[in-house]
């Protein structure tokens, strides 16, 4: 039997080996701090403190050094992410074709904010600029799925869906 | 494969025979159009269908993906290619049409007319050609030429096409014969600015010191352009074969790739056609037998637009904050780690590649005087015929909007074009026949940019269009510069209140003027040229901005604080289904009663105005004016 401190700390580690394994494959140069972190991101999902201490022993450099570079693209996020992330597109020509109503959809039916995860940790919601498919504008990506011409119609039932 | 220093002749003659075997083994050829705006519309799972179509059928048929032919409007798309026969392009499919057609035509040798746009080559059947289509006209396929029609992970496909041959042809040159020859073709760049290609390479060249570097530009930050991901998705080697030539010239021994996350289907289709070039020897120690060395490395973006400059693009390679630098020194003397690095964009590297194969003459007789070749554009906004053009420069943008995009959806009336994104102007209407090359855009107040044209109807607010960019470009400054930090946030609260209808009579000229100290106190370009949409609107639709601050109206009724949602009495019928639908709950009415709208309540969503059924068309959107509508819901019967 293991209490629930232990278990906690196991799940914890599960992450951290991961993030230790991702910087088993880096050198020490310091060009590879980018790389590293989004290797994280991608694999990981978010950059913890604790993720952030390990990157800047690795490079030898200070984790306010990790921050600095790390806030300063919109790539890295640093809360847990959500279950499903949408992406609503407000390129030039998503806004031009009416991305700000789908994103206003979005909002109201998970009751989230743009940028913010819904309470139970299934959607995140955030806008990008411009995800290359301007002619098919309206554009969301959810996950790994874009799709294109959207409209508002068309939300709830891909919503329902994702959810099962 | 293993690792050869074959003859390029060989290398070509088998490339060649691959090509013809996948046309002429008797088999049937489906082409499917997957790039990623192919998949947005669902091209993947038209793959599907056709694949267990033809398992169904049990017919022998080759399925090829390739990129992204141009016509995104009609996605997605796929071509049929029965053995000796001319290729037969399908557009707008779903699973099941699709499914349907390779049933028809393959088995009934019925075209399927209904769903048929063209044929590739020459017309059959009754369909015109790829070429005749009104589309097509007034384009000049070079650099797209091979978009759509090769597997872009198939390096063969390209050789055989004429891939590498300019290569092959560079090599046999001195290095600085070959950057006479970028010189002679008077190639600029494709990146934004137009700074003469063969002249930067130059002053690189001509820098002291053995290590140099060469990259890539493929951020494409322009938040409504998509040239640089389809060439990519499409050609990808197109791109490659002109950093190969680059290398050579400049001596340089490391090339980067700065490729936006954003983009993971071009990243994929770099990376295998980075293998591919390195086991054609294409790449690495002594590339086909010359003795030069080269590698390339693909380095991903993290999401910030200013690392589309060179500088702060460099930085951030470097594994830094991606902020910019003053210049000079220019990264030709003094780039990445400090040395000689020449920065060129995705295009201006394919272009290259094109002036070898087919040499600079080829290159320099097409385009006008001052801007030579050919130049990609990304169609979009609310023109009929959105998607990938490419067109020779001089065009005027009269003949892209009408001609090759078809004019305005829904036959509206044409406002404004935008062209170079955020750094670029909004054109009016008088201002259409402005020729399309680096000269003359720049002295409307636009820039080229580096290919987004967006197109803009009645519907569109000028206001609105440039509150939207200063936004963008005020949320991706750097913050490094005070003048573009400060600069812009605060022209944004200009806009923001003329937006909200709170301007005074003063709010123009103190708009102006913020404009003219960002534009020239700015260190880096996003600043500089960050008010260019604003200034080009103020100078060509001063009417709107004036209507939004002297009369609180919107003439596009686009500007939310400046427009009201209505019920019209007469036409109301009680249905309740905009009552039902409104998310503020601020409609009022009943069962076969007049609604109301509160207007306290009203969040101007406009869900009411799409909901109420066309038969009944009973709400209206007005700016600057007032209805009246009755206090309380009235049955409908007694209504005058
Ligand atoms: C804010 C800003 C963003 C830019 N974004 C891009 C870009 O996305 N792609 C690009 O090729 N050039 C971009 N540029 C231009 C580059 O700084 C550089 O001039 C260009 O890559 C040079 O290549 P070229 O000579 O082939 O055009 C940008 C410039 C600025 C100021
Ligand atoms: S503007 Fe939305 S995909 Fe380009």
């Amino acid at each position: 039997m293991i209490n629930m401190a232990e278990a906690s700390q196991i799940l914890a580690s599960d992450e951290t080996i991961k993030v230790m394994e991702i910087l088993k494959r880096y050198s020490s140069d310091k060009d590879n701090l980018i790389p590293i972190l989004q290797e994280i991101q991608k694999n990981v999902g978010y950059l913890s403190p604790d993720f952030v201490r390990l990157v800047s022993k690795h490079l030898k450099i200070s984790a306010s050094s990790v921050y600095g570079v790390a806030t300063f693209y919109t790539m890295f996020k640093f809360a847990k992410p959500a279950k499903h992330n949408i992406k609503v597109c407000l390129g030039t020509s998503c806004h031009v074709k009416g991305g700000d109503r789908i994103l206003e959809t979005f909002e109201r039916l998970l009751e989230v904010r743009c940028g913010e995860s819904s309470r139970d940790l299934m959607f995140s919601l955030e806008r990008v600029a411009c995800l290359g498919s301007c002619a098919l504008a309206p554009v969301v990506v959810i996950d790994d799925t874009i799709y294109g011409n959207m409209h508002v119609d068309r939300i709830k039932p891909i919503l329902s869906k994702i959810r099962g | 494969m293993k690792k050869l220093t074959r003859p390029f002749d060989e290398i070509r003659k088998q490339a060649v025979e691959e090509w013809n075997r996948l046309w002429n083994d008797g088999r049937a050829v489906i082409r499917v159009e997957s790039a990623t705006c192919g998949r947005a519309a669902g091209v993947l799972q038209v793959a599907d269908a056709v694949q267990k179509k033809l398992q169904e059928l049990n017919i022998d048929a080759k399925i090829v993906n390739t990129g992204c032919i141009g016509l995104c409007y009609l996605e997605p798309i796929m071509d049929v290619t029965k053995p000796n026969q001319p290729s037969i392009l399908y557009h707008s499919l779903d699973p099941k049409t699709a499914a349907s057609i390779v049933e028809d035509y393959l088995v009934k040798n019925d075209i399927r007319a209904d769903k048929a746009l063209c044929s590739l080559g020459s017309s059959y059947a009754n369909l015109p050609s790829l070429a005749e289509l009104p589309v097509m006209q007034k384009q000049t396929r070079w650099i797209l030429q091979r978009c759509g029609l090769i597997d872009p992970e198939k390096i063969e496909h390209y050789i055989a096409l004429g891939g590498y041959s300019g290569l092959v042809k560079a090599l046999s040159m001195k290095p600085h014969e070959v950057i006479e020859w970028v010189k002679l073709s008077r190639l600029r760049g494709r990146g934004g600015a137009g700074f003469p290609t063969g002249k930067k390479w130059e002053v690189c060249r001509s820098a002291p010191g053995d290590e140099k570097y060469i990259i890539c530009n493929a951020d494409e930050g322009d938040p409504g352009a998509f040239m640089n991901r389809a060439l990519l998705e499409s050609d990808p080697h197109f791109v490659l074969e002109g950093m190969v030539i680059g290398s050579y010239a400049l001596g340089a021994q490391v090339g980067y790739i700065y490729c936006r996350a954003e983009y993971p289907l071009a990243l994929e289709r770099l990376r295998t056609a980075l293998k591919q070039m390195a086991d054609f020897g294409f790449l690495g120690k002594d590339i086909l037998g010359s003795g030069h060395n080269f590698e390339i490395r693909i380095k991903e973006g993290a999401g910030a637009f200013v690392c589309g400059e060179e500088t702060a693009l460099i930085a951030s390679i470097e594994g830094k904050r991606g902020m910019p630098r003053p210049r000079p020194p220019y990264p030709a003397q003094s780039g990445l780690w400090g040395k000689p690095t020449v920065i060129n964009n995705v295009e201006t590297w394919a272009c290259v590649s094109l002036i070898f194969q087919k040499g600079w003459e080829y290159f320099a007789n097409k385009g006008s005087e001052s801007s030579k070749g050919t130049k990609t554009f990304s169609l979009v906004g609310k023109v009929k015929r959105a998607g990938l053009i490419e067109v020779p420069l001089g065009i005027t943008l009269k003949e892209i909007i009408y001609d090759i995009g078809g004019g305005i959806i829904g036959d509206k009336e044409f406002k404004a074009v935008q062209i170079g994104g955020p750094s670029g102007g909004c054109l009016p209407k008088v201002l259409l026949t402005t020729p399309v090359d680096y000269d003359s855009l720049s002295s409307a107040g636009s820039i080229m940019g580096s290919g987004g044209i967006v197109v803009m109807d009645e519907d569109t607010c000028v206001v609105d269009i440039a509150h939207y960019f200063l936004d963008f470009t005020q949320k991706e400054s750097c913050g490094k510069c005070v003048v573009c930090r400060e600069g812009t946030w605060k022209m944004l609260q200009l806009l923001k209140a003329i937006k909200e209808g709170r301007a005074d009579s003063n709010t123009l000229a103190k708009l102006e003027d913020l404009a003219q100290i960002v534009k020239i106190g700015s260190l880096c370009g996003l600043g500089q040229t960050a008010p260019n949409p604003v200034l080009t609107t103020l100078r060509y639709f001063r009417d709107e901005y004036e209507a939004h601050i002297n009369e609180k109206r919107c003439p596009a009724k686009v500007c939310k604080n400046l427009i009201t949602y209505y019920i019209i009495p007469d036409k109301c019928e009680g249905c309740m289904i905009c009552l039902r639908e409104c998310p503020s709950g601020a409609i009022r009415g009943g069962k076969r009663m007049v609604h109301i709208i509160d207007q306290e309540k009203c969040s101007k969503c406009g869900v009411c105005y799409n909901v109420c059924p066309p038969r009944f068309r009973a709400v209206v959107k007005v700016s600057g004016e007032h209805m009246n509508t009755p206090s309380e819901p009235i049955p409908v019967q007694r209504r005058k």
